[in-house]
């Protein structure tokens, strides 16, 4: 089953709803909504942790070595955004990427978890687009949040499958498309640090608890996206995230328009 | 006005302090039992490192050389996740095989409201109040990447007892005073420190909307002030309280 959350337009409250085959979503009191008549929100709510440099052949286009320990960064809610939704290149920047990530999404709390024991405390998987703004790196907590932790830079979504529904987590297909054009793809085959792997790691020295997400990290094929781009993320057997870049000019007259 | 959050038949409760140093519940009643605390807000709580100028100073050769080549041009932060968060009083679980642990007594400015691109000059207009925290982390050998082993243990970020509200304090003149085992052992006063509270606000808010219970950290102190099992450790701000926490070694927490 497909889980997601959504707000229906001009209202406040948030449904959590089951996503049909085309789709639509299937509110708690019965209703049925278009994919295009909801506004998708992020699908769970919790620690948001990313890995950077997760995939060998991303790491050599970066001109890294793969790390010998996970490279794990913190998000906030700030900066994610959902299923449809705009991301804002800033003003006067050279090179804004997308980063097409299957996101693992914790159902049980997990401490010290083992290896072996690990996929028990997973609830199922979901897609994100970590965008990242390579103007702004600095060497100092690398990735830094001013590179990563924009507001609207994280898409994620639309939903989140359950667990059962994926049958081999480790070899699912991930491509990115711009205006169309398929610019990245990979397989979650060619993880340096597996799901299990993580889930042990993160486990050994804090608490996972439920609704908290683990954005896997993105395989080689990065590319500068600009204002009027769409980008589609998908992660076979998962979902098809898609979204729209603005400038910052066209994200305060959008943020004009709603208020 | 002070508040404070604490849990009651397993739920969080605001509660207000009486002149007699009881405590007064948001129902009206007073508190009989000495309270289990909660931090005081729920929010995002974000750090800011290397923003103590002496630390900087001592660190300032090295941040020539790789891997960093140059001194930080912005605020270097760091997040304190949700399993970090405890309230006054909580026991605190410290790794023994993990090398050094250090406090890190420091303010934390509670928003108040949704705030996004401020200048310096509106900064403050967004703060609610201020708490106190103790940024525990383990020793630092590197400032390159994220420090998520070293910040991110469970209760590795006690906040409170106190939210204050924002006409208590000045935030450009406040002395923290750290306690180890009931004796002064650390100070970190904001004229120490390289970007003050209005400046990182201002600068958060550029590319981050911050949310009415987020919390900032403006500056933690040189992280000399090692902590150990057995130890009591104590944050103390004039005008907000005092924050009191015990360390256990992680084994026997288990």
């Amino acid at each position: 089953m497909k889980h997601a959350r959504i707000r229906l337009p001009g209202e406040a409250d948030i449904h959590a709803v089951l996503v049909n085959d085309d789709h639509s979503v299937q509110l708690a009191d019965g209703r049925r909504l278009a994919e295009d008549a909801v506004e998708w929100l992020p699908p769970a709510e919790g620690t948001v942790f990313a890995l950077g440099l997760n995939y060998a052949d991303h790491a050599a286009e970066l001109a890294f070595k793969a790390p010998t320990e996970p490279l794990v960064f913190l998000k906030s809610p700030a900066t994610l955004t959902g299923h449809r939704q705009v991301s804002v290149r800033p003003d006067n920047i050279t090179y804004m990427h997308y980063e097409c990530e299957l996101v693992v999404i914790i159902g049980k709390t997990a401490k010290n978890v083992s290896r072996a024991e690990a996929m028990d405390y997973v609830a199922g998987y979901s897609v994100c687009n970590d965008y990242a703004v390579r103007d702004y790196l600095e060497n100092y907590y690398r990735p830094n949040l001013r590179v990563k932790n924009r507001d609207t830079l994280t898409p994620i979504g639309p939903w989140w499958v359950d667990r059962d529904d994926v049958a081999n987590p480790a070899a699912l297909t991930l491509r990115t498309w711009v205006n169309g054009e398929l610019r990245q793809q990979g397989n979650t085959r060619d993880m340096v640090f597996d799901i299990p792997f993580l889930i042990e790691y993160l486990s050994s020295f804090m608490t996972l608890s439920p609704g908290d997400m683990i954005a896997t990290g993105t395989p080689e094929g990065l590319a500068d996206v600009v204002p009027g781009d769409e980008v589609i993320v998908e992660v076979e057997g998962v979902g098809r995230l898609v979204n729209h870049i603005v400038s910052e000019a066209q994200f305060a007259a959008r943020q004009a328009q709603t208020v | 006005m002070k508040q404070g959050r604490i849990v009651l038949n397993q739920q969080a409760r605001q509660v207000t302090p009486l002149a007699d140093g009881k405590l007064l519940l948001d129902n009206g009643n007073p508190l009989a039992d000495s309270p289990q605390w909660l931090a005081p807000v729920t929010g995002t709580v974000y750090g800011v490192a290397l923003n103590h100028r002496s630390l900087l100073e001592q660190l300032e050769a090295e941040f020539q050389q790789p891997p960093y080549q140059k001194a930080p041009a912005t605020p270097v932060l760091f997040i304190k996740p949700r399993n970090t968060h405890a309230g006054h009083g909580s026991t605190i679980a410290l790794p023994t095989q993990a090398g050094k642990v250090f406090a890190g007594g420091a303010l934390g400015v509670v928003i108040g409201k949704t705030a996004s691109k401020l200048t310096e000059q509106q900064a403050l207009d967004v703060v609610a109040g201020y708490t106190i925290v103790n940024e525990i982390s383990l020793e630092e050998s590197s400032f390159y990447r994220p420090a998520v082993k070293a910040k991110c243990r469970d209760g590795f970020c006690p906040m409170g007892p106190w939210l204050v509200d924002a006409a208590a304090l000045d935030p450009l003149n406040v002395e923290i005073r750290s306690y180890l085992n009931g004796e002064l052992a650390e100070t970190n006063h904001s004229r120490d420190w390289l970007r003050s509270v209005p400046q990182l606000i201002a600068a958060l808010s550029q590319f981050m909307t911050l949310q009415p219970g987020d919390l900032i950290i403006p500056a933690t102190p040189l992280r000399q002030l090692e902590i150990r099992p057995g130890d009591t450790v104590a944050v103390e701000i004039a005008g907000i309280g005092r924050l009191e926490n015990r360390l256990i070694a992680e084994e026997s927490a288990q």
